[in-house]
């Protein structure tokens, strides 16, 4: 089992959507909901701490995987990652992944949090600063309209790749 | 200290056009911003103001108005003592089409080291752009349980 206490936030992104808690959980935990909304990608979860965490892209292939760390339907699901789609990326320190899901009158606010255990450089959060707004507002417009907004995954920019493979070498996470 | 900025992005199924309208119409911004009507003739230098049941909550100055690209204007909250001695802070929304969609950036900086608005915008303008997009995509808005809050504080 990891130890969250050494992970801080370092993105965070809140939304608010007309729905109902539970129907945010099946959204964020739901493979047929993911699909539409995440890039495509399926979630495959096991239902329990310490269960096995993975998106799968359309031709079954791993683009992250991790393990489960809060399963509390429909309040908290967090979960590490890491991001193995990617070259070079999976062999990042792991980050975790939070949603916290808060009735806010009659809809709901969602909070994500992506959290890191060592000093990320910037150039690297960049990927998810970018991606978590497209993937948020398109849940929010499948749960509201039934419809998502259409996206496309952009690679990473060349700063970032550029900032993997310093970190790669330099491995900051172990001093 | 660094001086503090707020970002917030969001993807709304729509036109610039419609997003851009929405955010300058006092019918629209009544709406979906919880009641917060904006008044202005949107001409650099012209005062912006927002009323909700008649009060002044907010006001400010045009600073770019060029639709539908960007929009900004002067930030001073006028609803509470709370933040009377501090200095407008700084609006700016950035439209961008993207396919059958627009990319809403929301860019809230100058404030002083220590504002006291900072931490209200930053709850803040995740609700106002959420219900913006629910507004436009599926004609409805969100409410702001803080005005409950106040209103059952108040009573």
């Amino acid at each position: 089992m990891i130890d969250t206490a050494k992970f801080k936030p370092k993105t965070v992104y809140v939304t608010y959507i007309a729905s109902t808690p539970a129907k945010v959980w099946q959204a964020l935990t739901d493979p047929a909901f993911t699909r539409q909304y995440f890039f495509g990608f399926a979630v495959d979860v096991e239902p329990k701490v310490g269960g096995a965490f993975r998106l799968l892209a359309a031709d079954g292939s791993v683009q992250v995987r991790g393990e489960v760390v809060t399963w509390s339907p429909p309040h908290r699901f967090a979960s590490t990652w890491r991001v193995e789609g990617m070259k070079g990326y999976g062999d990042l320190p792991a980050c975790l992944v939070s949603y916290d899901i808060e009735p806010s009158g009659e809809a709901v606010k969602l909070t994500m949090m992506e959290s890191h255990s060592w000093d990320v450089p910037d150039a690297i959060l960049k990927g998810g600063q970018i991606g978590w707004p497209k993937i948020l507002s398109s849940l929010k417009s499948v749960l509201e309209t039934g419809k998502p907004v259409a996206m496309k995954m952009e690679g990473p920019p060349p700063e970032m790749k550029e900032a993997v493979r310093k970190a790669l070498a330099e491995k900051p996470w172990q001093t | 200290m660094s001086k503090p900025v707020f970002v917030y992005v969001s993807y709304i199924a729509s036109t610039p056009d419609k997003v851009f309208k929405a955010l300058t119409s006092t019918e629209a911004t009544g709406k979906f911003w919880f009641g917060n009507a904006a008044t202005s003739d949107w001409r650099p230098g012209s005062p912006v103001t927002f009323h909700r049941e008649g009060k002044l909550i907010l006001k400010g100055e045009v600073l770019e108005y060029d639709p539908p690209r960007r929009l900004s204007y002067t930030f001073k909250p006028m609803h509470d003592e709370l933040y009377s001695g501090e200095q407008p802070s700084r609006v700016v929304f950035e439209l961008e089409q993207q396919r059958d969609q627009v990319k809403l950036t929301v860019t809230h900086d100058d404030f002083a080291a220590d504002s006291k608005v900072f931490a209200s915008i930053s709850n803040g303008w995740p609700l106002v752009v959420s219900s913006l997009k629910s507004y436009l995509e599926a004609n409805r808005v969100l409410w702001a349980p803080w005005y409950d809050k106040q209103a059952a504080a108040a009573s």
